[in-house]
């Protein structure tokens, strides 16, 4: 009983992560995030406070159910222009993905880094591989073990939406956090 | 009268029997811009000794090939008044009227079953001098190949510059979309015939390079979810994981030792750095400790230092770097981003991916001037190659949402497209010369 409802409430905020995490394209060339610096352990830390939301507590997690698939499978965090900076939108999600991972510890996620199009093809890897670790140096920070996260860069090489406007450069600028 | 009649006749059989096409669409090259002091030629159809229609058109690959470099202009056939197949048989008044500078006769002659000889003479039409003559050997199989040696021949001795023909270029296609998407790394020759799959896979294949011998490519293989460093032998498809470290395993390229390899990995933290992996040994030397993206390594012709592109300043932008004290310096001065040098054949040249005025282009820049010029003029142009006489440099663009491969002269005059067939077409990277 109380893993469905987990699930619902789960789901609603995925959902809701996903209906608010349209990104929001500036203009101008280059997909290029700033450094990484002190500024993504304070995004991580901000999150420590969100203990307080209502999803807390239950001792067996809702995420896998009956049929092995786990509902937080195929969760997409996406980037600004210019940034590997995660966007508070997806302070729920990635709360919930960390919890899953601490109550499960033999759970695997394999975070999948991509940018858009623009740019030399390896540089990209590394700014793929940039929005990556700050996905997972968030999940560490929220108590995850390094030993269960993978992360992999494909930089532009698998677009999730084919052409070259905004549009399709926004939805690229991901990071895909599957298991 | 009649000897113009039967060329014609002989050039129409040839076109039926000469004309083959091949098993699946090739790339072509063809100049968009030209440089208006392209030398008019004339390669006449070579003529044929033995019995029946010759088994290959070697002018005509000739003429293409010729072509394709922009530096020559070849005249149509059907202007042709006559089809002489020797030195001998050379009317120059006719040539001379019909404005070609330089004619180029030959023939081809059956020694046996299997074995041929070409026979060629070019000719400076107005001073009516053999400028070079020449006789080879070869087989049926190897009739492509030799034209393409007779082009290099006539470019070399016309221009005083080695010529490409003879080479190869390797790039990735892609096909297909979601879960039937097929990257392929294709082998073709410089003219994009026998286009040859090495390696093909649902997941990225990327940053290919050839090994400096033209033997292998090292290239980079997600095949099963994670970043590989690949070496593969051309000739047998053998092949070798050579690197498959957690993280980003990228960027791989040849030392001009042919032993070692610099390379990118992230070594799990996600820090972007430069590595020297020596292939026999597996021993790893790391090159770069920076927390910024160190990337796309490029040897120095000495093989003693590194080019590289990194963001430690903000942007990305090249540095280079001695191996003996890795320290590193900016080289990249103008423009706000600059990424994936790769070192012309003389060493004193670097192109690169630029971003001019919003868009990503290819420029050129002077090593000991540190001056840049923008040579490309697309939105989204990346990839740069030299070819290995370090005229032409070959790059990928884009066209609609098309991946495509583009040329242009080192000086910028000179423009062509790759046409190529469905798919992106990326990456192309040019082999060296043949090993003589």
């Amino acid at each position: 009983m109380r893993n469905a409802k987990l699930v619902i409430l789960l789901a609603a905020t995925l959902m809701l992560g996903a209906c608010s995490k349209s990104p929001d394209v500036k203009d101008g060339w280059g997909d290029e995030p700033e450094m990484v610096t002190g500024a993504q352990d304070e995004s991580g830390s901000s999150q420590r406070g969100l203990g307080e939301n209502g999803v807390r507590g239950g001792e067996e997690f809702g995420g896998m159910n009956l049929d092995g698939q786990n509902v937080l499978d195929g969760t997409t965090i996406f980037f600004d222009y210019d940034s590997t900076d995660i966007k508070l939108d997806y302070e729920d999600v990635l709360m919930a993905h960390a919890r899953y991972l601490v109550e499960n510890p033999g759970a695997r996620v394999r975070l999948e880094g991509h940018t858009d199009e623009r740019g030399s093809r390896e540089y990209n890897i590394g700014l793929g591989e940039r929005r990556s670790q700050s996905v997972r140096r968030v999940l560490m920070l929220q108590g995850a073990q390094d030993s269960q996260i993978i992360t992999v860069s494909f930089g532009e090489e698998r677009p999730a939406e084919f052409g070259s406007s905004e549009d399709a450069w926004a939805k690229n600028r991901r990071v895909e956090i599957q298991y | 009268m009649t000897k113009v009649f039967t060329s014609i006749l002989f050039f129409m059989l040839m076109g039926v029997v000469g004309g083959f096409q091949p098993a699946h669409a090739e790339l072509r090259i063809e100049i968009t811009r030209g440089i208006s002091a392209a030398v008019p030629i004339a390669v006449v159809p070579f003529g044929y000794t033995g019995p029946g229609a010759s088994p290959f058109d070697v002018a005509g690959i000739v003429a293409a090939d010729l072509a394709s470099s922009g530096r020559f202009d070849p005249m149509e056939r059907k202007d042709m008044l006559e089809m002489p197949s020797s030195g001998a048989e050379v009317d120059f008044q006719d040539w001379r009227l019909l404005k070609a500078q330089v004619l180029v006769v030959g023939r081809v002659s059956p020694i046996n079953a299997d074995e041929y000889s070409i026979q060629f003479q070019v000719f400076d039409v107005f001073k009516r001098e053999q400028i070079l003559g020449y006789r080879m050997p070869t087989t049926r199989a190897a009739m492509r190949a030799s034209a393409h040696y007779v082009a290099d021949m006539i470019f070399e001795k016309l221009t005083g510059v080695k010529g490409v023909f003879s080479t190869q270029v390797a790039y990735v296609t892609v096909t297909g979309k979601g879960k039937d998407r097929n990257y392929e790394l294709v082998v073709a020759d410089a003219d994009g015939a026998n286009a040859k799959s090495i390696s093909n896979s649902p997941d990225p294949i990327m940053s290919p390079s050839w090994s400096p011998d033209g033997r292998k490519l090292a290239y980079v293989s997600f095949e099963g979810g994670t970043s590989a460093v690949y070496v593969q032998i051309l000739r047998s498809g053998f092949r070798q994981k050579v690197s498959s470290r957690r993280g980003v395993n990228g960027a791989p390229v040849w030392h001009p030792d042919g032993r070692r390899l610099a390379l990118t990995l992230s070594q799990g933290d996600g820090n972007l750095d430069i590595y020297v992996l020596e292939l026999t040994s597996g021993r790893l030397e790391r090159i770069t400790s920076h927390p910024a993206i160190d990337t796309e390594p490029e040897w120095r012709k000495d093989g003693r230092g590194l080019y590289f592109t990194s963001d430690r300043s903000g942007r990305a932008q090249i540095y280079e770097l001695e191996l003996l004290d890795k320290k590193a310096v900016r080289i990249s001065r103008e423009g706000s981003y600059n990424a994936r040098p790769r070192l012309s054949p003389d060493g004193k040249q670097l192109s690169l991916v630029t971003l001019d005025r919003g868009n990503y282009r290819i420029g050129i820049m002077d090593l000991d001037r540190g001056t840049l010029r923008v040579l490309s003029e697309g939105k989204l142009d990346e990839s740069p190659a030299f070819a290995p006489n370090g005229q032409t440099l070959i790059y990928a663009a884009r066209e609609g949402s098309q991946g495509v491969l583009a040329t242009v002269s080192a000086d910028g005059q000179i423009r062509g497209r790759i046409a190529s067939a469905d798919g992106d077409v990326r990456e192309p990277v040019w082999s060296p010369f043949p090993p003589n």
